[in-house]
Protein backbone atom coordinates (compact mmCIF):
# COMPACT_ATOMS: atom_id res chain seq x y z
CA UNK A 1 0.00 0.00 0.00
CA UNK A 2 1.45 3.40 -0.91
CA UNK A 3 0.99 6.73 0.58
CA UNK A 4 -0.70 9.74 -1.14
CA UNK A 5 -3.05 12.92 -0.47
CA UNK A 6 -6.46 13.06 -1.83
CA UNK A 7 -6.37 16.29 -4.74
CA UNK A 8 -10.08 15.85 -5.89
CA UNK A 9 -13.10 14.02 -6.77
CA UNK A 10 -13.64 12.11 -10.02
CA UNK A 11 -17.19 12.25 -11.50
CA UNK A 12 -18.29 9.91 -13.90
CA UNK A 13 -21.93 9.81 -14.75
CA UNK A 14 -21.37 6.69 -17.53
CA UNK A 15 -18.80 3.87 -16.06
CA UNK A 16 -18.40 0.45 -15.72
CA UNK A 17 -22.01 -0.28 -13.86
CA UNK A 18 -20.39 -2.34 -11.20
CA UNK A 19 -18.87 0.70 -10.06
CA UNK A 20 -22.61 3.08 -9.36
CA UNK A 21 -22.62 4.57 -6.83
CA UNK A 22 -19.02 3.95 -5.95
CA UNK A 23 -16.61 7.48 -5.18
CA UNK A 24 -13.59 8.17 -7.27
CA UNK A 25 -10.71 10.18 -6.28
CA UNK A 26 -7.75 11.88 -7.33
CA UNK A 27 -4.60 10.90 -5.40
CA UNK A 28 -1.28 11.88 -5.67
CA UNK A 29 1.31 9.66 -4.84
CA UNK A 30 3.58 11.34 -1.91
CA UNK A 31 6.45 10.44 -0.04
CA UNK A 32 6.59 10.30 3.57
CA UNK A 33 7.28 14.18 3.67
CA UNK A 34 4.54 14.98 1.86
CA UNK A 35 6.56 16.23 -1.13
CA UNK A 36 4.66 14.81 -4.43
CA UNK A 37 6.02 11.58 -6.22
CA UNK A 38 5.10 10.76 -9.66
CA UNK A 39 1.93 10.72 -11.72
CA UNK A 40 -2.05 11.01 -10.10
CA UNK A 41 -3.76 8.11 -10.57
CA UNK A 42 -7.84 7.74 -9.95
CA UNK A 43 -8.66 5.46 -7.36
CA UNK A 44 -11.67 3.95 -5.92
CA UNK A 45 -12.78 5.38 -2.35
CA UNK A 46 -14.13 3.23 0.15
CA UNK A 47 -13.14 4.66 3.44
CA UNK A 48 -14.98 8.38 2.49
CA UNK A 49 -12.01 10.62 2.37
CA UNK A 50 -11.73 13.91 1.60
CA UNK A 51 -9.83 16.70 0.01
CA UNK A 52 -6.36 17.09 1.45
CA UNK A 53 -6.86 14.14 3.56
CA UNK A 54 -3.41 11.50 3.59
CA UNK A 55 -4.45 7.92 2.82
CA UNK A 56 -2.70 4.69 1.81
CA UNK A 57 -4.13 3.57 -1.69
CA UNK A 58 -3.56 -0.54 -2.87
CA UNK A 59 -2.73 -0.16 -6.40
CA UNK A 60 -2.80 -3.45 -8.93
CA UNK A 61 -5.67 -5.99 -8.87
CA UNK A 62 -5.81 -6.16 -5.15
CA UNK A 63 -7.98 -2.76 -5.32
CA UNK A 64 -10.82 -4.83 -7.35
CA UNK A 65 -11.57 -7.07 -3.76
CA UNK A 66 -12.41 -3.57 -1.94
CA UNK A 67 -15.98 -3.24 -3.21
CA UNK A 68 -18.26 -6.09 -2.62
CA UNK A 69 -17.88 -7.62 -6.25
CA UNK A 70 -14.80 -8.28 -6.88
CA UNK A 71 -15.27 -8.54 -10.48
CA UNK A 72 -14.81 -5.01 -11.73
CA UNK A 73 -11.75 -3.16 -13.43
CA UNK A 74 -10.32 -1.52 -10.54
CA UNK A 75 -6.48 -1.07 -10.31
CA UNK A 76 -6.35 1.45 -7.70
CA UNK A 77 -8.71 1.65 -3.97
CA UNK A 78 -7.89 3.60 -1.22
CA UNK A 79 -8.44 1.87 2.00
CA UNK A 80 -6.64 3.93 4.46
CA UNK A 81 -7.30 7.19 6.31
CA UNK A 82 -4.34 8.20 7.94
CA UNK A 83 -4.79 9.75 11.38
CA UNK A 84 -1.22 9.66 12.12
CA UNK A 85 2.18 8.21 11.50
CA UNK A 86 4.24 7.30 14.27
CA UNK A 87 7.68 6.74 13.27
CA UNK B 1 -7.47 4.57 -13.10
CA UNK B 2 -5.64 7.56 -15.25
CA UNK B 3 -7.65 10.96 -16.42
CA UNK B 4 -6.93 10.59 -20.21
CA UNK B 5 -8.28 11.96 -23.22
CA UNK B 6 -9.65 10.34 -26.44
CA UNK B 7 -7.95 11.45 -29.75
CA UNK B 8 -8.83 9.35 -32.33
CA UNK B 9 -10.55 6.33 -33.47
CA UNK B 10 -9.20 3.18 -35.24
CA UNK B 11 -10.74 1.35 -37.67
CA UNK B 12 -8.86 -2.23 -38.44
CA UNK B 13 -10.38 -4.80 -39.97
CA UNK B 14 -7.71 -7.37 -39.67
CA UNK B 15 -7.12 -8.07 -35.56
CA UNK B 16 -6.95 -10.82 -32.56
CA UNK B 17 -10.29 -13.13 -32.66
CA UNK B 18 -10.62 -11.59 -28.82
CA UNK B 19 -10.85 -7.81 -30.31
CA UNK B 20 -13.73 -9.15 -32.71
CA UNK B 21 -16.39 -6.36 -32.58
CA UNK B 22 -14.70 -4.08 -29.73
CA UNK B 23 -14.79 -0.60 -30.30
CA UNK B 24 -11.05 0.75 -30.35
CA UNK B 25 -10.53 4.35 -29.61
CA UNK B 26 -6.24 6.15 -29.60
CA UNK B 27 -5.99 7.62 -25.87
CA UNK B 28 -3.21 9.82 -24.66
CA UNK B 29 -2.94 10.33 -20.15
CA UNK B 30 -3.69 13.37 -19.53
CA UNK B 31 -0.51 16.25 -18.52
CA UNK B 32 -1.82 18.09 -15.12
CA UNK B 33 -0.11 21.12 -16.84
CA UNK B 34 -3.14 20.56 -19.15
CA UNK B 35 -1.94 18.75 -22.21
CA UNK B 36 -1.86 15.09 -22.91
CA UNK B 37 1.55 13.13 -22.14
CA UNK B 38 1.89 12.49 -26.17
CA UNK B 39 1.87 8.73 -25.48
CA UNK B 40 -1.08 7.40 -27.33
CA UNK B 41 -2.30 3.94 -26.57
CA UNK B 42 -4.88 1.90 -27.49
CA UNK B 43 -8.03 1.57 -25.39
CA UNK B 44 -10.95 -0.96 -26.00
CA UNK B 45 -13.65 1.20 -25.38
CA UNK B 46 -16.29 -0.17 -22.69
CA UNK B 47 -19.00 2.90 -21.90
CA UNK B 48 -19.56 4.55 -25.32
CA UNK B 49 -16.82 6.96 -25.19
CA UNK B 50 -16.17 9.51 -28.22
CA UNK B 51 -13.29 11.58 -29.68
CA UNK B 52 -12.64 14.72 -27.60
CA UNK B 53 -14.26 13.21 -24.04
CA UNK B 54 -12.16 13.18 -21.15
CA UNK B 55 -11.89 9.27 -19.97
CA UNK B 56 -10.95 6.84 -17.12
CA UNK B 57 -8.25 5.04 -18.28
CA UNK B 58 -7.34 1.22 -16.49
CA UNK B 59 -4.11 -0.17 -17.84
CA UNK B 60 -3.84 -3.55 -16.19
CA UNK B 61 -4.04 -6.77 -17.73
CA UNK B 62 -6.95 -8.10 -14.93
CA UNK B 63 -8.93 -5.30 -15.10
CA UNK B 64 -9.53 -5.73 -18.46
CA UNK B 65 -10.34 -9.64 -17.70
CA UNK B 66 -13.07 -8.76 -15.40
CA UNK B 67 -14.80 -6.43 -17.10
CA UNK B 68 -15.01 -8.09 -20.33
CA UNK B 69 -16.05 -11.18 -18.51
CA UNK B 70 -14.79 -13.57 -21.42
CA UNK B 71 -11.79 -15.42 -21.21
CA UNK B 72 -8.39 -13.55 -20.86
CA UNK B 73 -7.53 -12.11 -24.06
CA UNK B 74 -4.83 -10.27 -25.24
CA UNK B 75 -5.96 -6.78 -23.91
CA UNK B 76 -5.06 -4.82 -21.31
CA UNK B 77 -6.03 -1.05 -21.59
CA UNK B 78 -9.98 -0.07 -21.35
CA UNK B 79 -11.75 3.17 -21.47
CA UNK B 80 -14.15 2.31 -18.17
CA UNK B 81 -15.61 5.69 -17.72
CA UNK B 82 -16.43 8.92 -19.03
CA UNK B 83 -15.42 12.40 -16.96
CA UNK B 84 -18.07 14.49 -15.99
CA UNK B 85 -15.42 16.55 -14.36
CA UNK B 86 -13.36 16.71 -11.09
CA UNK B 87 -13.09 18.68 -8.64
CA UNK B 88 -10.96 20.46 -8.29
CA UNK B 89 -9.51 20.78 -11.74
CA UNK B 90 -5.79 19.50 -11.40
CA UNK B 91 -3.06 21.98 -11.00
CA UNK B 92 0.37 21.91 -12.32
Amino acid sequence: MQLGEVVGTVVCTRKVPVWSGQRLRLVQPIREDGKPQGRPVVALDVVSSGEGQRVFFVKGREAAQAIADPVNPADAAIVVLVDRIET
Amino acid sequence: MRISRVIGNVIATIKHPALAGAKLLLVDEEDPAGGTRGRPQLALDTVDAGEGDRVLVVDEGNAAAQVLARPRGPIRTLIVGVIDEVDPEPRA
